[in-house]
């Protein structure tokens, strides 16, 4: 599949010649997405420590993970439209980005995981799911977010 | 007293020369600084909002800091050293930029709420340790708390633009002022 004409009407929209022609409107964009990824790192960490065994041990599992959720998604959705915002200031750039592509496939299966298996496993109550598994389940998700980290970070590095 | 002559010392030793010019080393500090947020400022974050009453109203603030507290310290401690280091790869250019100057106020400040709050009602938490939502000078401390870390962050990213830097006159005075730049005066040269 070829996005290429995709990134070019991106690139052509008002939205695009708005945000590129403002000075501030990336550097504010970027600081809110910034603001996100803290309060998303905190209720993704939250539970996958209590998951290796770490943390709040002495509360379920069940229980962080339904209070870290709200903060989760909500942090989530603010992440994902500034990134929006982000990806239709620099299209043609980011399309050719390695590092953007690494971030968009973790964020991909970050998500889903995190909406699946991992909601299932917090979800299944004390002691139903071995505990091995408990803790695969967190280093996935810790990867996977890392890897929608570092590679957010990276693309300032490159091109 | 100007801490100029110091940071123009520090720039032109080896050590800050090589970070600076580095290809790799420095993209790796400032990732780590930067992807460090999640784990101290991610816990600190969470802490605030239990402190509000937010999340989490079932765990004990003792209980909060004696499981999350040592993450939260480890990341803090990976984040000051990072941060020393990008000081030190950049130490002219840092000390004038103006969002830094912010940055360290915001950071000074952000200390002294920690340290109020640990002083007054954190002494008293016995008395409000289970409470869903702790009582009004607890929840100030964690709202001052999110709001300065917002500041700090926000700044922080900013030190990356240029728009205020000494070497791009003319700046209105006031910038000129807080940045603490040395500019030749008008109409000299």
């Amino acid at each position: 599949m070829n996005l290429l004409p995709f990134i070019e009407w991106t690139a052509s929209t008002s939205l695009n010649h708005a945000l590129t022609a403002s000075p501030w409107a990336f550097a504010v964009t970027e600081s809110i997405h910034l603001l996100a990824l803290s309060v998303l790192g905190g209720a993704v960490l939250i539970v996958d420590l209590r998951l290796l065994g770490f943390g709040l041990r002495t509360h379920t599992i069940e229980e962080i993970a339904r209070e870290a959720q709200p903060w989760f998604l909500g942090s989530w959705v603010v992440i994902v439209t500034t990134g929006v915002l982000l990806f239709v200031s620099e299209p043609q750039k980011l399309y050719f980005s390695a590092p953007f592509a690494v971030k968009m496939w973790c964020l991909l299966l970050g998500t889903i995981f995190a909406l699946t298996v991992r909601r299932k496993v917090t979800l299944a109550g004390e002691g139903r799911v071995n505990p091995i598994w408990l803790k695969l389940v967190a280093l996935v998700s810790l990867a996977l977010w890392f890897g929608v980290g570092a590679g957010g970070r990276w693309i300032g590095f490159t091109g | 007293m100007s801490l100029l002559p110091f940071c123009q010392w520090l720039a032109d030793t080896s050590g800050s020369i090589a970070l600076h010019e580095s290809l790799f080393m420095y993209p790796l500090v400032e990732s780590t600084h930067v992807l460090t947020l999640c784990l101290f400022l991610g816990m600190a974050v969470m802490f605030d909002l239990r402190l509000l009453g937010l999340t989490l109203t079932r765990v004990p603030i003792t209980e909060f800091k004696r499981r999350l507290g040592p993450w939260m310290v480890a990341g803090f401690v990976v984040m000051v050293i990072t941060g020393v280091l990008l000081f030190y790869a950049i130490p002219v250019r840092s000390y004038q930029s103006i969002f830094f100057r912010v940055k360290s106020v915001a950071l000074i400040l952000a200390g002294l709420n920690a340290w109020i709050f640990h002083a007054t009602i954190d002494c008293k938490v016995a008395e409000w340790d289970l409470a869903p939502v702790p009582p009004p000078a607890a929840r100030r401390a964690g709202a001052t708390s999110l709001v300065l870390w917002a500041v700090i962050v926000v700044t922080g990213r900013m030190i990356a633009y240029n728009w205020f830097d000494c070497d791009k006159q003319p700046q209105p005075h006031v910038v000129n002022v807080v940045a603490g730049c040395v500019v030749p005066p008008a109409g000299g040269r």
